[in-house]
């Protein structure tokens, strides 16, 4: 392999990687910030053991998002210098900015939360893990800001042999950016609800603390609802934004190879990139694609086999991760409508097939955030800035194989060791369940740090 | 063009407030297992940075990103040519920050003593690699036109590996001061001493930094230009010497402030001797990443000068403020009476 190859697969896996971590963090701080909130607005210990026992699962996760965030920021200099020095006028600004922003700010509040519970009013400590989720929601904004500008360079003119920067309010606004915001950013809090139904979920088919894990398990399901039916309602939107502006990933993500108008979907598809068709097409729908695309039913719809072959992305990948996303995301609805609808008719504890259900779920929204990324990465292959900038050009130059398959190699093994690390960790503090007491907070000891 | 020095000038900052403040963590980090004897006393040191330790990080973060929106070019190039280094310095931050979380997950002393070895390893690592690269970056990398024609190996010069023991002094000084102010007891005198101990090699090796600097780097020519810049060194010196000056009468608190002087008033010395260059070549000077050559667009330099003048302001008022709400000492039954702590 060259060092293309190798670059991406350590991208690829070091993003992946830091990217089990974040979505977790974005929708469990807010949760844990709704407990507390509960907790200061009636007094009731519950709610304060329920963000004590969460908190402390975030906290887990949290520690691996934070640390293997940096890697990102560092690779673009390290394995892409290319890119670095060709887009670094624009591409630079929102990293400093999140950092800036939002870094500093979540840094010092997860500091305020974790350490002063008894330094700090009741109030201000909910506060405090308010002001962590707003600024990890923050983080996403400026990174996806800057992702959304290689997906859909805006506001920029090719100048000194580099893209400069022309107009700031262009790269903050973009459009494209803006809805992959939305539509993560409330992936996020599924993955964070789903963790919490299925915890709560095990604990109620062994009837341990089942008040706390009942009221933990409403609060998950309705999250969980809202939060799906948004992921559905902005991934629509963000189709749009792709077929009008990258027609390759589109074409890609639905194995389109002839332009037509009034274009349909077959639900059975496996294609065959090789020689520009799809093997097998069944079960069709016809409008729909067109509609998705442009929400009318006659718009035209491109074919790959419009762009020539080096302009187009790996076909495969990119279709079967979309399918399977999509399929996900269908599911989830569907659980976590009866999760809601069990959780208010009172009848979860005699549920169990359902139980078990969402036990084995918390993994299918993980998968469908990586798909997603799948399908946003690899559909904007073969360039690295879309239209823009080639992924083979962006390379630094002056590495060699053996650097980085060392680093690969050298990343592979520790992010196995400390993933395994954590999922045992987490696992171990999920099964405990929460303190009785809630901790030393209730005692009325001294001044604790 | 003024702001490029504006941007020269906040890239000095950026750095030498990370190095101030998790220097102390990279030290204490450092001393862990020697200063506490035991479990107990383990965990407070690891508690008196407890709540900073990320906020502190973020200055790194911060300085990598104000480094590629300012200077893309020195950004990708030094990152790229920096290569396995930063590598290393990746890791060991990562094991470093997951090793203060996970340590105290598990009641077990065998579980402990494994993430008390790797936040050892993983505290010298960054100080010595900081100092490394800051060393190479002082005397030039071997790059011109055709690219960049070092290696790791090439970094562990002499004059490399003398900043690399002199960052990792700093930081051992700064750290036992730190843990002196935030200590009692047994554990604040051990860190005292070790404080003592350290100052006179620290105070060697500085003087040799100082003395290997002028063949090794082109650093003077600034300093022989405006004679009253080595007002900047000798302020270091002098920080340096007020250090012992105020251990010896017992005034920790003191101590500690000149120390956070020295580290800042150092990494100060070396970019004053920079200027106007970011990464000097040692092989052909043309080929130097300066300000001006390395830059971003004046527009975006704008922008950026606009996000920093209203923003770290702010950051700067809550950081004070994060600090005050910590101040005071750390003791072995505060670490006791809360669950959620390390």
């Amino acid at each position: 392999m060259d060092v293309v190859t190798l670059s991406r697969l350590q991208f690829a896996i070091t993003s992946m990687f830091h990217f089990l971590f974040v979505p977790l963090t974005l929708g469990l701080s807010i949760l844990v910030a709704f407990m507390e909130t509960r907790y200061v607005r009636t007094g009731n210990v519950l709610y304060l053991r329920m963000a004590k026992f969460w908190g402390k699962l975030f906290l887990i996760n949290f520690a691996l998002g934070v640390v293997t965030g940096i890697t990102l920021e560092f690779q673009f200099g390290m394995n892409w210098a290319e890119y670095s020095r060709y887009v670094g006028d624009i591409f630079g600004a929102p990293l400093a900015i999140e950092a800036t922003l939002a870094f500093f700010l979540e840094s010092v509040f997860i500091g305020v939360w974790l350490f002063g519970w008894n330094k700090v009013s009741k109030t201000f400590h909910a506060v405090s893990i308010w002001i962590v989720a707003i600024a990890t929601n923050l983080s996403a904004l400026w990174i996806l800001l800057a992702n959304g500008w290689m997906q859909h360079p805006v506001g920029y003119v090719i100048r000194n042999g580099r893209a400069e920067m022309v107009d700031f309010m262009a790269v903050a606004t973009n459009p494209y950016g803006l809805i992959k915001f939305s539509h993560q950013i409330v992936s996020g809090y599924v993955v964070a609800a789903f963790f919490v139904l299925g915890i709560s979920a095990w604990h109620l088919l062994r009837k341990s603390q089942p008040d706390f894990f009942r009221s933990s398990f409403r609060m998950g399901a309705v999250f969980g609802l809202v939060s799906i039916v948004l992921v559905l309602a902005t991934g629509d939107q963000h189709a749009v934004e792709v077929a009008k502006t990258q027609p390759t990933k589109f074409a890609a993500m639905e194995a389109v190879w002839e332009t037509s108008k009034g274009a349909g979907i077959n639900i059975i598809v496996i294609p065959d990139a090789q020689n520009e068709r799809n093997i097998v097409e069944k079960v069709f729908i016809p409008k729909l694609l067109s509609y998705m695309a442009f929400h009318t039913p006659e718009g035209e719809v491109k074919g790959l086999r419009d762009f020539p072959r080096q302009d187009r992305p790996p076909v495969a990948p990119v279709f079967f991760s979309f399918r399977a996303m999509v399929g996900m995301g269908f599911l989830m609805v569907i659980l976590a409508l009866c999760a809601v609808i069990a959780s208010f008719r009172g009848t979860i504890e005699r549920n169990r097939l359902l139980l078990r259900f969402l036990l084995y779920a918390i993994p299918i929204p993980y998968i469908a955030n990586q798909l997603g990324w799948i399908v946003a990465e690899m559909g904007r292959q073969p360039w690295i800035v879309y239209g823009v900038l080639r992924t083979s050009d962006a390379v630094s130059t002056s590495l060699s194989t053996v650097q980085v398959a060392g680093s690969l190699a050298g990343f592979t093994l520790l992010y196995g060791f400390l993933g395994a690390v954590d999922i045992f960790l987490l696992v171990m503090y999920a099964r405990k369940g929460p303190d009785d007491d809630a901790g030393g907070i209730l005692k009325p000891a001294g001044r604790e740090v | 063009m003024g702001l490029q020095i504006i941007w020269f000038v906040l890239w000095g900052v950026l750095w030498a407030v990370y190095f101030m403040l998790d220097g102390f963590v990279l030290g204490a980090g450092m001393l862990q297992r020697f200063i506490g004897r035991n479990d107990d006393e383990r965990r407070v040191v690891i508690n008196t940075v407890g709540p900073v330790w990320d906020g502190n990080e973020v200055w790194l973060i911060t300085a990598g990103g104000a480094t590629f929106a300012a200077f893309p070019t020195t950004y990708a190039l030094m990152f790229s040519y920096l290569y396995t280094a930063l590598l290393l310095l990746l890791f060991a931050l990562i094991v470093r920050g997951v090793s203060f979380e996970f340590r105290g997950k598990l009641e077990s002393s065998r579980w402990k003593g494994a993430w008390d070895a790797a936040i050892l390893v993983s505290s010298f690592l960054p100080a010595l690699l900081f100092g490394v690269a800051f060393g190479n970056i002082f005397s030039g990398l071997p790059m011109d036109r055709g690219g960049y024609h070092g290696s790791f190996i090439s970094l562990l010069s002499p004059f490399g590996l003398l900043t690399g023991l002199l960052f990792v002094l700093l930081f051992l000084e700064h750290g036992a001061l730190y843990l002196a102010a935030k200590t009692v007891g047994d554990l604040h005198g051990r860190a005292k001493r070790v404080a003592q101990r350290v100052w006179p090699a620290l105070l060697l090796v500085a003087a040799s930094f100082l003395v290997a600097a002028y063949p090794a780097t082109r650093l003077s020519e600034n300093y022989f230009r405006v004679p009253l810049l080595l007002a900047v060194p000798l302020a270091a010196v002098a920080a340096l010497l007020a250090i012992r000056v105020c251990l010896a009468r017992d005034r920790i608190l003191p101590a500690f402030a000149a120390s956070c002087a020295t580290i800042v008033l150092v990494v100060a010395t070396g970019v004053t001797g920079l200027f106007p260059n970011l990464i000097p070549s040692s092989l052909d000077p043309a080929s130097s990443l300066t300000i001006y050559n390395s830059s971003s667009s004046h527009y975006t330099l704008r922008i950026m000068t606009v996000v920093a003048a209203v923003f770290l302001p702010i950051v700067i008022a809550y950081k004070i403020w994060v600090y005050r709400l910590f101040r005071g000492k750390v003791t072995v039954e505060d670490v006791m009476g809360d669950e959620q702590s390390y």
